[in-house]
């Protein structure tokens, strides 16, 4: 019987800290994308909404934190179960930082100024690159909800697209640079914006590989061969 | 990962809970044998009475009597409720699963642990992946949600919650939580489709804001032209005839842009395709190649095929289809022209992630610098927009050849070398 509870309770906590993982998840996906439309529409309200939303992130972290080597401490958990505490406080670590990146991308709405001064296909660019790495962050969150790791593969392709989207929208910004010179100011906090976009993309594939972790108990394989360049950007329709 | 002793707490609460019902239906038993039990009790008073039994044996039997009653009673009792359990039992497990089928709105049902217990297929195709077993509150984690599914579980009321999902497109749902029955321990979630409205408005205010930015510059160009047409212009044919040809352009550019806008506005308006319907692929890029013939004999191209045997069919809506090809292979033509020709191949695929059909578009015009493919797609994107092909442009093509595509589940990849040429490759799920 003691055994047994102790099971029961450990399964408890567990449950709890992937809850409070996907709460944070949540909250993230919220913020990035609320952080690129308050940049695209000039809105200062909801940027300043964005910069205090980072609160709850930090605060779900620690919490996770505590409660994750809580844990450890307490039930000295093996295999599975310690990849899964451990991966949990990855997790959330890597969330908290996309929740950083968001909120500096929403500091630099004031900054940036009237949006009509830069073309709008920077803007269609910038909301591009986000929705491609929300749709990764999502993506891979819905991994950690159903566990099917083995259709994580996606991720590596997207993080491709996301650098060559990233790449094409720095030359953007670069020739309006050079193009006049009053542009310089507003151009560098877009290049800063597009940075930590692709930026949450990476901790989306972080995220990805921890799960990958979790669930195999081994390490995501690092790369598929190489083609030519050209076959690697795919524009996804989803 | 959910343990036997976890699963205790829920049957001790159902036994107690049982014992209660038990104890409930002991004294209807008793209730209903009351006259029996009158005549017994006095025939045992009797026989005491003649037979002189000693005094102790007389309680001892009437609590014999009364407990004879209840629990026999009991036992009919159970046997009618357990065919009827087992009646509701088969109407619970047949009509449940085929009623949250026919609700079209997406359906879920869930446990006290928020796992899921079933998905109706409206639900599967709203959110993908929903099987039985996976936590709701991993699954939907928005911040309306999380506090949603919170107040469900904490019981009383129906909560209800405003929830906007962005990706792939944007939907808005009222959600409405409420409970199966009374001390049952299911939940339903229920999500009714709120983005019509909220696309209407959205659609009006980008249709604006596009319109008045794309118009503007071919309208400016036309005032222009009219300008020196009745200035300095006035008295020369030469300049009329050829001014008069770059606003009739302009005119047939600005056509387009609306048609184009339109179209794409109409596309956002509905985010799903009709289901069921299927379109042989094959024969719809037929018609395509047909009847952009006069384009392509125009540029001094030939179209070839190359296409796989035996039928190809995919779920989706033709017309929406026929646009996906006629957009790549007017690009193919307009902006392949140093090529001599256009190749169309259709094959079938067993990549990954499932089985389907993929068409490809190649040409062998100058390419497309690396820079600019990721960004093709974007909507007025356009390459150079001076030169004489773009110029006629709108931006749009690929735009809604994108945007289609996403409703068909599909991709769109794109391969392009400089000076070689560019191959437009279209995926789409055979299911
Ligand atoms: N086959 C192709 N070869 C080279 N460039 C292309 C090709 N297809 C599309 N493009 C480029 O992509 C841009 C966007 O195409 P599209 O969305 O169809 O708009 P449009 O054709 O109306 O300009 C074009 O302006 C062109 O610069
Ligand atoms: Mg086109």
């Amino acid at each position: 019987m003691q055994s047994l509870h102790i099971v029961s309770a450990y399964d408890e906590e567990l449950k709890y800290l992937s809850k409070r993982i996907a709460a944070m998840g949540g909250h993230a996906e919220r913020m990035v994308e609320q952080s690129v439309l308050a940049l695209v529409n000039a809105d200062p309200d909801l940027a300043r909404k964005v910069v205090e939303d980072d609160a709850i992130l930090d605060q779900g972290q620690r919490e996770v934190d505590d409660k994750a080597i809580l844990l450890i401490g307490k039930r000295q958990p093996m295999a599975t179960d310690l990849r899964e505490v451990i991966g949990v406080i990855r997790i959330s670590a890597d969330l908290e930082r996309v929740g950083d990146l968001a909120k500096n991308v929403a500091k630099r709405v004031a900054s940036v100024g009237d949006n009509s001064m830069q073309p709008a296909s920077l803007y269609r660019g910038l909301e591009a690159l986000a929705d491609l790495a929300l749709t990764q962050l999502k993506e891979v969150l819905d991994v950690y909800a159903s566990r099917s790791v083995e259709t994580i593969g996606f991720v590596r392709d997207r993080d491709d697209q996301i650098d060559a989207m990233y790449t094409s929208l720095f030359r953007e910004l670069l020739t309006y640079m050079m193009e006049d010179p009053r542009n310089i100011t507003p151009c560098t906090h877009l290049l800063f914006c597009a940075k930590n976009i692709e930026r949450i993309g990476d901790h989306a594939t972080n995220i990805a590989e921890t799960i990958y972790f979790i669930v195999t108990g081994e390490q995501m394989p690092v790369e598929r061969p190489k083609g030519d360049k050209t076959d690697r950007i795919v524009i996804p329709a989803r | 990962m959910r343990t036997y002793r976890s699963y205790l707490p829920d049957i001790m609460a159902d036994l107690s809970d049982r014992q209660k019902y038990g104890a409930r239906r002991f004294m209807r038993n008793l209730w209903q044998a009351r006259w029996l039990l009158a005549v017994a009790v006095a025939a045992l008073f009797c026989v005491q009475f003649f037979a002189g039994m000693p005094f102790m044996v007389l309680p001892a039997a009437i609590v014999a009597l009364l407990l004879a009653a209840g629990i026999s009673g009991d036992a009919t009792g159970d046997g009618e409720q357990s065919r009827a359990a087992a009646e509701a039992g088969e109407l619970q497990s047949l009509s449940a699963e085929n009623l949250a089928a026919a609700v079209t709105d997406p359906l879920i049902v869930f446990d006290d642990n928020a796992s899921i217990i079933h998905a109706n297929a409206a639900a599967i195709a709203a959110f993908g992946d929903l099987r039985a077993g996976m936590s709701l509150q991993l699954k939907f984690r928005a911040p309306e949600m999380q506090v949603l599914i919170d107040a469900a579980l904490a019981g009383g009321g129906s909560p209800s919650a405003d929830f906007i999902d962005k990706l792939p497109v944007e939907r808005v749902y009222r959600v409405t939580a409420s409970a199966v029955g009374h001390g049952s321990r299911l939940h339903v979630l229920l999500f009714k489709d709120q983005s019509e409205a909220r696309r209407i408005d959205r659609m009006r205010a980008d249709f604006i804001a596009n319109a008045s930015h794309e118009m503007r510059t071919p309208l400016a160009s036309i005032a222009g032209f009219i300008e020196t047409l009745r200035g300095p212009a006035r008295n020369d044919p030469a300049a009329r005839e050829q001014f008069l040809h770059i606003m009739q352009n302009q005119t047939g550019r600005m056509a387009r842009l609306i048609d184009d806008m339109l179209s794409l506005s109409r596309l956002e308006m509905k985010p799903y395709l009709k289901p069921g319907a299927r379109v042989d692929v094959k024969q719809v890029v037929e018609s395509v190649v047909d009847s952009l013939g006069p384009l392509a004999k125009e540029n001094n191209l030939v179209i070839e095929r190359d296409f796989a045997d035996g039928p190809m069919e995919v779920p989706g809506d033709r017309d929406e289809l026929y646009q996906v090809f006629e957009n790549l292979l007017e690009n193919a033509c307009k902006y392949g022209q140093d090529g001599d020709r256009v190749v169309v191949s259709i094959a079938r695929t067993d990549k990954a992630p499932q089985p389907g059909i993929e068409v490809t578009v190649r040409d062998f015009g100058p390419g497309i610098p690396e820079e600019h493919i990721p960004r093709v797609t974007e909507r007025f994107y356009r390459i150079d927009s001076e030169t004489a092909q773009s110029r006629k442009g709108t931006g749009l093509g690929l735009a809604i050849v994108k945007h289609i595509l996403t409703r068909h589940h599909g991709r769109l990849s794109i391969q392009s070398e400089l000076g070689k040429g560019s191959a437009f490759t279209v995926y789409l799920p055979a299911n």
